[in-house]
């Protein structure tokens, strides 16, 4: 059985209608990735999932549970977290206090402490007294990751998480990835960036207009097949 | 002499108005809400204490023990069950919501109560007085004076050295974000303005202890409340301590000139205060 | 056929027109056929009016929520009794002096709570309304904290009362709630009508605008200080009005009950929240409801004020836009319109 999948799911932002029936799954130890274009429903599919956006209760199951209507806590909770697109550091916390406060919901034993996150970004380490905010964007980055690793997630959810940085920047950010699966979480990553995300996936979605329009192993998938399902075959 | 004598009545009269101002901090700093029924609160605490001094025969400061877990239930459900509905962009149902909640507490307090003053039971220690150097102050000023110092420096303990401070700053920063990271910001809402009423009791306590009041009292204590968070810089709560003791000693100066402007001069400190620092004197990095 | 034509007016915009044509006649002639008793509550309706379309025009469309109107309604009251008192002037033209004094401290009023944001800002300028209060309750010539009284050949002698007298065949004493009535009747539909044009200009768009969003409509050119100047001080004159001619009609005064919270701004807050803020329609049924429910409970005492103040919350967040909003959202019933349409041309077609 899939660890976490979302089932014929529907999100609507008041009358426009984002997301048009996707159904998507990640098992056990997994790494998927999302691809498409701007405005394919890539951030909202996020935001249905971690529950920012609240849906059908059976629209979205981790193992047996329906957690389509569950509000965002209650999701980080049960294991799902999210480093949401923008960041989106807590100004008024240090760098310390933006990855303590990753265990507010969640307070499990695992791999992850603050130890192995400064293992992990040693960085973080030197600036760990500094405000969040006054990290370089790559740094607010890693802090971002940390932060929701800190709650030993069964699934990490990663949201854009190359947006606006240096490609050399995008490279160290992505180094993590590996040992962040090797210690056992899946995820799923968001991506505008095709070349990263096909790197690390196990298996890829493509979605355009709010539709999954194709998926596959990178392997498997053609040059043309990903231009097609990202811009439409009519271009 | 008499300058010093008055200085110092202000500052400690000061203490007094920081506790009014504490809560309101608190809870603006957290939620950016501004309970316009803070003042007639405090008023309900001072008239709890006084049922629980009647009824159990409990000294006030005894009762304040008890009042404290009370208050802090009717902060909780208060702000989980009608304040919370009314957070969004539009400032206008938080107002209003507020405002209405101010006179509905008045009058009920008025019909519960009656509209005769009332006063706490004080006793030898709280009416005594000590000498200071070249001035005497009273115990009960004092008191009141310390017990601010130790809400403002438990509550920056809370904030600074807690999990549960690091959620009201997060979720004062970002509530969608704070939500990630399994925070409930209605419950951290609810909880901040329990606490928030918890300081509102020990303010009542003093109210109660210090002078008479009556259902009445309420608004003009907001209005100093107000003041000071104002002057103090919103969200700083040394700074409220500070503009709580702007206000006091203006209001002492103004009062020893003539009493009848004691109020007036209180008022006029801070709109010049306002004309010089519209943000106050120590005003927040961010917002 | 494809032109456009901008309307604002709708079909019951020109029944309302008739009915309310119709209306104001009747109410002129009130005291015809009215006792005394009716025309004082109707001048009280009137006031209350009055001081809810200005605080309506505030925060309902500027979006300045005030909590110191009582601030203009004691000032306008002590600039009436100033007037008479001290400078011997006859009581009615002495309401205007009531406006401009209110105008005049709206002035230092605004620049103060101007620098207060939100929630801020209301309790700013309660504290600008008591400093008001304390300052008047030290003019010792006007009666300091226990206030004063007209004198009497000041209201016996007053404008227009003999006419009165003779024409209606009243006393003194009615004769001068009639003017009062009179008066008040023409303060609420100068209000209603000059507050409908303003609306309906494009100040009154622009003020639509700085309300929504203050950035958007700073783009787009709408210089939003100084809309909310306009509002602020317009509102400030019509209220002083207000102030002037209740304290005309009550003829006694103190610093505390001419600057009340309670009765100037809370009761006026009530009445717009309750009928429905952010229109014209919503004062005019919140004064009636609230007139209703005064005549109900008015044995009751603090339970009057408790179950408004109950009432003001639950519509507060059960149906913010007030009871109009639901007769309104019902029936799409718009008694004075503002919002634009287009007619005719491609438009209608594609509805289509």
């Amino acid at each position: 059985m899939a660890l976490l999948a979302t089932h014929n799911l529907t999100a609507h932002y008041g009358d426009f209608q984002a997301l048009f029936g996707v159904d998507i799954e990640i098992n056990e130890a997994e790494t998927i990735a999302i691809i498409g274009a701007n405005g394919a429903g890539k951030t909202t599919l996020m935001r249905s999932i971690s529950g920012v956006l609240r849906n059908g209760p059976e629209m979205v199951r981790l193992e047996v549970a329906e957690i389509g209507s569950a509000p965002a806590d209650e999701i980080m909770a049960q294991g799902v977290s999210m480093v949401p697109e923008g960041r989106k550091l807590f100004p008024s916390l240090s760098v310390e206090e933006n990855l303590l406060i990753g265990t507010y919901g969640r307070k499990i034993d695992g791999h992850w402490t603050l130890e192995t996150i400064y293992d992990l970004f040693p960085i973080l380490k030197e600036r760990r007294n500094s405000p969040g905010t006054a990290l370089s964007g790559g740094q607010q980055q890693m802090v971002a990751i940390g932060r929701a690793l800190m709650s030993n997630p069964r699934v990490l959810l990663c949201d854009e998480i190359s947006l606006g940085l240096a490609p050399v920047v995008i490279k160290d950010i992505y180094k993590s990835i590996p040992k962040i699966k090797a210690a056992g979480a899946s995820l799923i990553v968001v991506e505008q960036d095709i070349g990263q995300a096909m790197a690390v996936a196990d298996r890829v979605y493509c979605m355009m207009e709010g539709r999954i329009t194709l998926s596959g192993r990178p392997d498997e998938l053609s040059r043309d097949d990903i231009h097609n399902a990202y811009f439409g075959a009519s271009h | 002499m008499i300058w010093i004598d008055t200085l110092v009545q202000g500052v400690l009269l000061g203490g007094l108005y920081a506790l009014f101002a504490a809560g309101l901090s608190l809870v603006f700093g957290i939620m950016r809400l501004v309970n316009l029924a803070h003042g007639d609160l405090i008023v309900m605490g001072a008239y709890l204490i006084l049922v629980l001094v009647t009824l159990l025969g409990l000294s006030p400061f005894v009762a304040l023990l008890i009042a404290m877990p009370l208050m802090f239930a009717l902060g909780w459900g208060l702000q989980k069950f009608l304040l919370n509905r009314t957070l969004g962009d539009d400032i206008l149902p938080p107002l209003l919501v507020t405002f209405g909640l101010s006179i509905v507490l008045q009058n009920a307090l008025l019909e519960g109560f009656s509209a005769d003053s009332q006063r706490l039971p004080t006793d030898a220690l709280t009416t005594a007085s000590v000498s200071l150097g070249p001035v005497t102050v009273g115990v009960m000023p004092l008191l009141t004076f310390a017990s601010a110092i130790v809400v403002i420096v438990g509550l920056n303990q809370l904030f600074y050295r807690t999990s549960l401070g690091r959620a009201f700053r997060a979720t004062s920063d970002d509530a969608m974000t704070a939500s990630l990271m399994g925070i409930k910001p209605s419950n951290i809402f609810a909880t901040a303005t329990g606490l928030a009423l918890v300081i509102v009791a020990i303010a009542a306590l003093y109210l109660g202890l210090r002078a008479n009041f009556d259902p009445s009292v309420g608004p003009a204590r907001l209005i100093y409340a107000f003041e000071a968070v104002i002057i103090g810089g919103l969200g700083s709560l040394w700074g409220t301590l500070i503009g709580g003791i702007f206000i006091g000693v203006a209001q002492t100066v103004g009062a020893a000139i003539n009493p009848e402007w004691q109020i007036l001069s209180g008022h006029l400190a801070f709109l010049a205060v306002l004309l010089v620092r519209p943000r106050g004197l120590f005003p927040r990095a961010h917002d | 056929m494809n032109t456009y034509v901008v309307e604002t007016r709708t079909r019951a915009s020109n029944v309302t027109a008739i009915l309310g044509t119709a209306l104001v006649i009747a109410l002129i002639l009130l005291p015809l056929y009215a006792g005394r008793s009716t025309i004082q509550d109707m001048f009280f309706i009137l006031t209350m009016l009055v001081l809810a379309q200005f605080w309506n025009l505030l925060a309902g469309y500027g979006g300045l929520v005030s909590i110191g109107q009582q601030a203009f309604v004691g000032m306008g009251a002590y600039a009436l009794f100033g007037g008479v008192i001290l400078a011997g002037m006859d009581p009615v033209p002495a309401i205007l002096l009531s406006g401009v004094a209110a105008l005049v401290i709206a002035i230092p009023t605004a620049f103060f709570a101007f620098r207060l944001q939100g929630a801020y800002f209301a309790i700013g300028t309660w504290v600008i309304a008591e400093v008001f209060r304390l300052l008047l309750a030290q003019w010792k010539t006007l009666g300091g904290g226990t206030g004063t009284s007209l004198p009497r050949s000041a209201t016996k002698d007053m404008w227009f009362v003999d006419a009165i007298k003779t024409l209606l065949d009243v006393k003194t004493s009615a004769a001068r709630d009639i003017l009062a009535y009179w008066l008040a009747l023409l303060l609420a539909l100068a209000t209603i009508g000059g507050i409908y044009w303003l609306l309906r200009t494009r100040r009154g768009l622009a003020l639509a605008a700085v309300r929504d969003n203050t950035e958007a409509a700073k783009s787009v050119g709408v210089d939003a200080d100084r809309m909310k100047w306009m509002v602020f001080l317009t509102s400030a004159f019509g209220t002083g009005l207000a102030g002037g001619l209740i304290y005309m009609q009550k003829a006694r005064i103190s610093p505390d009950a001419a600057f009340s919270v309670t009765d100037w701004t809370a009761y006026v807050i009530f009445i717009v929240v309750i009928g429905g803020i952010g229109t014209i329609e919503g004062p005019i049924l919140g004064v009636l409801i609230f007139f209703a429910l005064q005549s109900l409970l008015a044995d009751f005492g603090s339970w009057y004020l408790l179950s408004l103040g109950v009432l003001a919350i639950a519509i507060m967040l059960i149906a913010p836009r007030g009871i109009w909003g639901l007769i309104s959202e019902r029936t799409g019933l718009q008694l004075f319109p503002i919002r634009r349409r287009l007619k005719g041309g491609q438009l209608d077609n594609l509805e289509d």
